[in-house]
């Protein structure tokens, strides 16, 4: 056995430890629970003690019985130091001792004596750290922004920090913020119309990017290249170098304030994108199916629509939804060129209720997982079809 | 025989393409050249509105006459600062009304008043009267009369097609608009957000890439962020991070980590001590970069993914056997590997972190030192209301980009030369 290996072991075991207990700490305290310390020596402490015990201990115990022993101590002393927990906050420790004692059975004193092992030691508790890390990351807003629609003003006020919902309340006490948005907010209004936006977007989008793509992929004319390669390259201007003058025309043209007008912008800006995805599928089916039929005397449309179309669902639907989510998250343009509250999509008309600083956070957290509910829903549903558009598409955001 | 057939499959090709080109063209390539027509002109937001000549139509009927009407016309220019030239002005009678005492400008033909007002300056006003009486001896019906609307006509300049030029808003954006500042802060949030993306691309895809429980569902929740509507995680962000009622401050000072609360989004400035040394972080700036990181990491993630899940096999067999540790695994297997979809990705992330709106504008609307280009166009444009300003703010964003183009495609046809 190395010392260095040994060192490694037992600290990186340790922090690793540290951290899981933190987190249950800081997700019990958003339970209303005062805790006031995430006693970093004790608990290092405890955890440099727990690994060098199992390095000891070896295989002489089951696993099983050995885990249960070391979640029991570290449950003993860790309720010694902060008293008056409820008895599922034990729980919880007794868990996350379990999971950690399971984690580090595998090193032994022999592993440890290998060549590497250090190394593979912290790569290893790297990855379940990374895991247990990015996961509260990413989930902890989504968590705070549903978390808080259920909450009312008072309760926020009074203590920021508690984030347990009282179920023994009203049905309708406990969904007032949906019910005042809807109601008195209109966002049964908004929800249509940024449905109908971004349907409209992904059917007229694919009306006009079908063709072009086929005729991309197989046709030949003169400006191919050059159309291909502009593609990519008019996709990578941003759309804020468009809002003035785009904003001027419409002014003129009446087309401010109307779903037509945002439309066809959004229209627009995803057509680069689903042609270069199309064409790319398009080139991939075998050309011997069309050649058929031209001998069965088919134009362009039918074999557009016979043969093409029945092949690349896969490819269009990625487009489609990748299309939609697009124009369901669009922002900057809805912020231009609508403001007239009847015609706000769901996305500007959050942004006008934050306006106004009166407006209390639980409607605004209301509205913003109404906004979100439907992408994620749609994302995790056909998130094969999404992975692959995401990449393909690739640049937009 | 051929020839035809070539013919006719251009022509379809052109019938094909044509209508996704005329609208991306109308709808993304005009505009770009249109900021540069607008950049040189002074315009401002309320100049875009085109002078219309109106005219507010008021019936009064007269005392002790009953058999006459009063009809008022509030005639106005509706632009406040151009003229309106030949206004020509009509409207139409019931049958058995005639108007008496007509205005010199004005003449009657088939019940139908016509009028020539000649040039309306900027601001014109009138009380345009005229009275009317009954031909027939029949009580007038002024709700007929007030039902119909006049029309009114005029010739005026659209301020944006005229052709006076100038320099003057070019002059502003580099002299008068702090504009090394404006750079170096786009840079700053661009360069960091970019580089940030991309190492935790690297380390989340190098996790997702092992084996373990709940692989796939940690790979959908890895992509949430970048999937979310931008309003609604910019406003769950600033909850988050407020300084009074803000969870995450109140976390911080709740476990005594901080003694005072942060405004993470509203100050400029952050002096940490650091070893004797006063250090300056503009910490508004780094809040900004963090949510942006936070944000676009996913999708540097699943490209490096899709790489990695590509490299044989192989590769890492043969380096185990030949004694390679898992850091040396790391840096002379998966590396060289990625090193090509990482290039990509820093073009990708550092071009659309450098038009990034959204995100800078709901989280800070650009104050304490968050201030990108992007946010500067909105603010000369719609904030001060000078559309010139904006537009030549744009142009400078779209040189900018055709630079960072120019030299990746330089660099990346280079190293396409060297393999």
């Amino acid at each position: 056995m190395k010392t260095k290996s040994l060192i490694f072991y037992a600290l990186i075991s340790s922090i690793f430890l540290f951290s899981l207990v933190s987190i249950w700490k800081i997700l019990v305290t958003l339970q209303g629970i005062e805790l006031k310390n995430f006693n970093f020596l004790i608990i290092i402490t405890l955890g440099i003690a727990i690994s060098l015990l199992n390095l000891l201990l070896g295989e002489k115990l089951n696993y099983l019985i050995k885990s249960t022993f070391f979640a029991l101590i570290f449950v003993f002393v860790d309720g010694y130091l902060v008293q008056e927990m409820p008895i599922w906050y034990n729980i919880g420790i007794f868990g996350i001792l379990i999971f950690f004692s399971l984690k580090i059975n595998k090193y032994n004193q022999k592993y440890l004596a290998s060549e590497h092992s250090s190394q593979i030691v912290v790569f290893d508790f790297l990855t379940l750290f990374g895991i247990v890390l990015f996961s509260f990351v990413i989930l902890f807003p989504f968590y705070m922004m549903l978390i808080t629609s259920f909450k009312t003003q008072a309760a926020l006020l009074i203590n920021p920090l508690d984030f347990s919902i009282n179920f023994n309340q009203d049905f309708t006490e406990l969904f007032k913020s949906y019910f005042v948005i809807f109601d008195t907010y209109k966002f049964g209004r908004y929800i249509l119309i940024s449905t109908f936006v971004s349907v409209g977007t992904v059917i007229v989008t694919l009306v006009f990017a079908i063709p072009a793509a086929y005729a991309v992929a197989r046709l030949n004319f003169f400006g191919k290249n050059f159309l291909s390669t502009s593609i990519l390259i008019i996709y990578m201007f941003p759309a804020i170098v468009l809002v003035i003058p785009l904003y001027t025309v419409f002014s003129q043209l009446g087309l401010r304030n109307s779903v037509g007008g945002l439309l066809i912008v959004y229209t627009a800006t995803t057509l680069p994108v689903a042609i270069y995805m199309l064409q790319g599928y398009f080139k991939s089916i075998p050309k011997e199916l069309e050649e058929a039929a031209i001998m069965d005397k088919l134009n362009w449309f039918g074999i557009i629509i016979k043969i093409i179309l029945p092949l690349s669902i896969p490819a269009i639907s990625s487009v489609a939804l990748y299309v939609f989510m697009i124009a369901w998250n669009e922002f900057l343009f809805s912020l231009m060129f609508l403001d007239n509250p009847n015609s706000f999509t769901l996305s500007r008309a959050i942004q006008y209720l934050s306006g106004d600083a009166e407006t209390p956070r639980q409607y605004l957290m209301a509205g913003s997982v109404v906004v979100t509910i439907p992408v994620l829903l749609i994302f995790v549903y056909f998130e094969k079809y999404l992975v692959s558009g995401l990449t393909a598409g690739s640049v937009k955001g | 025989m051929s020839d035809t057939l070539s013919k006719i499959e251009k022509r379809t090709a052109y019938i094909l393409i044509l209508p996704a080109v005329f609208l991306v063209f109308s709808i993304i390539l005009f505009p770009i050249f249109a900021n540069v027509w607008i950049s040189f002109k002074e315009v401002g937001l309320k100049d875009i509105r085109i002078p219309e000549p109106r005219a507010k139509k008021i019936v009064k009927s007269i005392k002790d006459n009953p058999d006459q009407l009063k009809v008022i016309y509030k005639l106005r220019n509706s632009s406040l600062i151009l003229e309106i030239r030949d206004v020509k002005f009509q409207d139409k009678l019931p049958k058995n009304i005639k108007p008496i005492n007509l205005d010199e400008r004005c003449r009657v033909k088939s019940n139908k008043i016509y009028c020539e007002f000649g040039n309306w300056e900027a601001k014109y006003r009138e009380n345009f009267q005229i009275l009317l009486k009954s031909s027939d001896g029949k009580k007038l019906n002024k709700k007929e009369l007030k039902t119909i609307k006049p029309k009114l006509t005029g010739k005026s300049d659209n301020i944006l097609l005229n052709t006076n030029f100038t320099l003057k808003n070019f002059k502003k954006v580099f002299f008068q608009n702090e504009f090394f500042d404006l750079l170096s802060t786009t840079f700053y949030y661009t360069f960091f957000g970019t580089i940030g993306s991309i190492v935790f691309g690297i380390l989340t895809a190098q996790l997702v890439n092992q084996k373990f429980f709940g692989r796939t569902f940690m790979r959908s929740v890895l992509l949430f962020p970048y999937v979310g509507p931008v309003v609604a995680l910019a406003y769950t962000w600033e909850l988050l991070l407020d300084p009074y009622s803000g969870t995450l401050n109140n976390l911080l000072i709740n476990f005594q980590v901080i003694q005072e609360p942060l405004n993470l989004l509203g100050q400029k400035y952050l002096t940490i001590n650091f070893f004797g040394f006063d250090l300056k972080l503009r910490l508004a700036l780094t809040t900004v970069i963090i949510f942006e990181i936070w944000r676009y990491f996913p999708l540097a993630f699943l490209f490096i993914l899709a790489r990695l899940q590509a490299v044989p096999k192989e590769l890492y067999e043969a380096a185990e056997v030949d004694g390679a540790g898992p850091l040396q695994k790391f840096i002379n297997i998966t590396l060289p590997q990625i090193t090509a979809v990482i290039s990509i990705l820093f073009m990708i992330r550092f071009i659309w972190n450098f038009n990034k709106f959204e995100d800078i504008f709901l989280l800070t609307g650009g104050a304490s030192g968050t201030r990108t280009l992007p946010i500067n166009v909105y603010e000369q444009g719609f904030t001060i209301s000078d559309i010139g300003m904006g537009s030549a703010v744009s142009i400078v964003i779209v040189a900018l980009l055709l630079i960072f183009m120019f030299v990746y495609f330089k660099l990346i046809g280079k190293r396409a030369d060297e393999n």
